[in-house]
This record gives structure tokens, C-alpha cells and sequence, in this order.
């Protein structure tokens, strides 16, 4: 039982420290990556970097507001990536909606549709404040509290639930 | 007997293992510190390996897919044995060139059929790409193995080290060729002009894309010990090998840090540009160190 805790320890540690990155950057927001990844901010020191497909990622980046089409795929690329796997909203809009709360075609609340670990506010949050959500990231799945993964599978169908409200019917149909 | 040879073989998977990741997570701190960043911590690597190896699930796609990343991590275990590092080999006597030169092919081979079990179009072109630039690279490399086995009246790796320890570093006695396999071995290694088959922001890291959790922690392990291969055959070639295990791994560190260094600096070629550069200049340049060296040998 023990070694069994440790051993989750150690996992986290690891994982906490090798994070690789699938920035899905519909919206906007996606000007303030480059920066965070190139020599100004240098996020490959904290062991974060971007990767090309959602098999090999780890953190799916949603950056901006979230059009209802998009929300399909985000769930398709979401559910297509491997356990522990962590969403990160970024920018206001994926935490209320932002300036276009009242628009009919943005979804207002990422939360009910995907499980959020990590919030970073702001329209639009700088590198500084891009890293300093990622340390708190690392420490939170250091400590192994950063279980939204867990929380969809337990949670499945008010979370699909939440996106055939959203999408209709249409949620599984290839168009 | 038997015994002592799966003993020596454990020991040097294991080694190769640690003294391989740790300098490719080295190697990650040159090419930060050529962009002016601080990098992240040599043993980033070990972390990247083994946050794969813990994922709890990791799609599979078939036993074709399964039996083809096994057979690609096994084939390039099993060539590791057949080269001398410094005095250590594994089997004695044992260190054919041809050898190698077959088994390292079961590595690509097996990962062509894996990635074709994947059924992912990213995944084909990427293998059909890696061929492609196969047929590029090992046409002048070989030129220059041959031309040196016929020299020296062997194809061990073992014997062509011997020689080199009576008459002096291939590379000073055929620089030319020396110069032609280096850029064949980044070919191989797939280093920055010649990265078309893994091209992330064009074809999504090419053939691996579909591979997930345990799958690529095995083939960047896989990665890792072939780069220990190709590098170790330039060392064993061109310059010596080394009287011990040490020698030969600060020859090895020097050449690969070179490697990533020269790399850091280059863009990407296109597959059609890289085998048409091989095929021009490496191939050209290869017949000329051959009939430089059999003249000198023949007069």
C-alpha cells in the first residue's frame, strides 16, 4: 500500500515535469505562444514543449473564445489524447464567454463541456502570466490534484450531456 | 560462456541507455544556449522516457502496429552487440560491418511496418520519405566502407580499428570519405537539413504520429540506441575507435555534440533536395576518395 503511494509520487513528479503541449489556437491568443516557447520566456527550461499531434500531447491549449463548430472538434482531439491528459483554458473567454458573452455562436463556458485544470485570466494574458499558470500547473500535479481527466470519465454523461446540448444530435456524426 | 555474453550484453543496453539519453538531453542545453535560452536540465530526456512508459492507456491499432514497434526496438538492441566500443565488445571477434549494416535495417523496417498498420496518411508519407532518404544516404557511406574494407582486407569493425592503430585515423588518410560518411550519418540520424520524414509542422512528426504512451517511450528508447549505433560506426571508422571504453566515449561526445551543433544552424530539406544532394555531392566526392585511395593503394 505504501510503495504504492510512493510510487504515485514519483509518477506525478515525472509527469509533473515533462509536459508536452497540442495548442489548439482557433481563437485568438495564439500571438503570445511563440514568445512563451522562443528565447524571451524559454518554456523548454521548465520541460514543456509543443507537440504535433494529440497522441504524443499531454496539455491541450485552448486559447481564446471557442465557436460551438470548434467545440466538436476540441472534444474529438480531447478524447483522442491518452490519460493523464490536462486542458488548459487560456484567455477570459473560455471562463465566461469574455466580450462575446452574448454572441449565438461562442460556447460561454469551457467547464461544462471539458474538465478545466487550469484557468489563465486575462484578455490577453502575457508570457509572464502564461508561465506563472504553468508553475502553478506543475505544482498541482506534483501534489496529484489536477485529476480533471478522472473527473470526465466518472463524470461521462453530464458531460455529454453538456455537449448535445451545445451541438445536438450531431456530436458523433463525420461531416 | 554463454552466461558471460548475455551478462556483457545487459550491461552495455544499460549503458548505452543511460550515457545516450543523457547526452541527447545535453545536447537539447548546446542548442538552447545557440538560441540564447537556459534549457532545460540534462536529464529532461529520462523524464520525457519515462512520463511515457507511466501513461495509463495507450491506443493500439492492431497487432501489425504492435509486432512492428517491438520488432524495430529489438533489431537495434540486437545490433548494438555486434560493434566494438573501445576494448569492450560483447561477443569477441564478433564485429562485422555487413552484419550491422543488415540489422540496422530490421530498425526502420519494423517501424515502416508499424506505422502502415496505423493507417494514418501522415504515417505513410513520412515512411515512404525516411525510404526515400535512405536510398540517398547509404549509397556513399557504403562507397567509402567498401573502398576502406578493400584497402584493408577486411570487413570487421574490429580489424578496420586494428589498422587504424598501426597506420593512423582513416580520417587523416581519407578525409574526403571522412567528410562525405559525416554527412551521410546525419542523414541517418535524420539531424536538421535531412529531417524531412519527422517534419512536426508539415506532415505532424511523420511517422509517429498515431504512437501514444508506451509506444513512443519504446521508440524514443529505439531512437536513442540507433544514434548510438550510427555514431559509433563514424567513431569506429574514422577515428580509431579507442584503446579503452573512455577514449571512445569522449571521441563519441565530440562528434555527436558536433553534429547537433551543425544542425542547430541549418533549415530543412526538402526529401527530393536531400537525396539529390547526397546523390551529387556525396556520391561525386565518395568516387573521387575512391579513386584517389586505390590509386595510392594500387601504385
Amino acid at each position: 500500500m505504501y510503495t504504492k503511494k510512493l510510487m504515485e509520487k514519483i509518477k506525478n513528479i515525472i509527469r509533473g515535469h515533462s509536459l508536452f503541449m497540442l495548442h489548439y489556437c482557433t481563437g485568438c491568443g495564439a500571438i503570445e505562444l511563440p514568445p512563451t516557447m522562443t528565447s524571451r520566456f524559454d518554456m523548454e527550461r521548465l520541460g514543456i514543449a509543443p507537440m504535433a499531434t494529440p497522441r504524443q500531447a499531454d496539455i491541450l491549449l485552448i486559447t481564446g473564445y471557442l465557436s460551438a463548430k470548434t467545440l466538436r472538434r476540441v472534444i474529438y482531439t480531447y478524447e483522442q489524447m491518452q490519460s493523464p491528459k490536462w486542458v488548459v483554458g487560456f484567455g477570459s473567454c473560455t471562463i465566461n464567454g469574455g466580450i462575446y458573452y452574448d454572441s449565438y455562436s461562442t460556447i460561454n463556458e469551457l467547464d461544462l463541456y471539458l474538465p478545466v485544470d487550469l484557468y489563465l485570466a486575462g484578455c490577453m494574458p502575457r508570457p509572464e502570466a502564461i508561465i506563472n499558470g504553468f508553475e502553478r500547473l506543475i505544482e498541482k500535479i506534483e501534489n496529484g490534484d489536477a485529476d480533471g481527466w478522472k473527473h470526465y470519465k466518472q463524470n461521462r454523461e453530464w458531460y455529454k450531456k453538456n455537449q448535445k446540448q451545445a451541438l445536438g444530435d450531431s456530436l458523433y456524426t463525420t461531416r | 560462456m554463454i552466461l558471460n555474453i548475455i551478462f556483457r550484453g545487459l550491461i552495455l543496453i544499460f549503458g548505452a541507455f543511460l550515457f545516450q539519453v543523457a547526452l541527447s538531453g545535453f545536447s537539447r542545453k548546446v542548442v538552447a544556449r545557440i538560441q540564447k535560452r537556459y534549457g532545460p536540465v540534462f536529464w529532461q530526456n529520462f523524464r520525457d522516457i519515462f512520463k511515457f512508459l507511466f501513461k495509463e492507456t495507450s491506443i493500439s491499432h492492431g497487432f501489425i502496429f504492435d509486432f512492428g514497434v517491438l520488432m524495430a526496438f529489438g533489431g537495434t538492441m540486437a545490433t548494438l552487440i555486434f560493434l566494438p566500443y573501445g576494448s569492450f565488445e560483447v561477443i569477441p571477434g564478433q564485429t562485422n560491418f555487413i552484419v550491422v549494416i543488415y540489422l540496422l535495417a530490421i530498425g526502420l523496417l519494423g517501424m515502416a511496418m508499424s506505422a502502415v498498420g496505423s493507417a494514418n496518411p501522415n504515417a505513410s508519407i513520412g515512411i515512404s520519405r525516411a525510404l526515400t532518404q535512405m536510398l540517398g544516404y547509404e549509397l556513399p557511406f557504403l562507397i567509402v566502407v567498401l573502398v576502406m574494407m578493400y584497402i584493408n582486407k577486411t570487413s570487421s569493425i574490429g580489424g578496420l580499428v586494428q589498422s587504424q592503430i598501426q597506420n593512423g585515423w582513416n580520417l587523416w588518410s581519407m578525409p574526403i570519405g571522412a567528410g562525405v560518411s559525416f554527412v551521410s550519418v546525419m542523414g541517418m540520424l535524420g539531424k536538421k537539413p535531412f529531417d524531412s520524414p519527422i517534419a512536426p509542422a508539415e506532415i505532424a512528426s511523420g511517422p509517429l504520429v498515431e504512437y501514444s504512451g508506451k509506444y513512443l517511450g519504446i521508440l524514443m528508447l529505439q531512437h536513442d540506441f540507433a544514434t548510438v549505433i550510427e555514431v559509433g560506426l563514424f567513431v569506429n571508422l574514422f577515428l580509431g575507435g579507442g584503446s579503452n571504453i573512455l577514449i571512445f566515449a569522449i571521441k563519441y561526445i565530440v562528434v555527436y555534440i558536433l553534429m547537433v551543433i551543425i544542425s542547430s544552424f541549418l533549415p530543412r530539406f526538402k526529401v527530393e533536395e536531400s537525396v539529390k544532394f547526397f546523390w551529387k555531392w556525396g556520391l561525386s566526392l565518395a568516387f573521387l576518395q575512391a579513386v584517389i585511395s586505390l590509386g595510392i593503394y594500387l601504385i
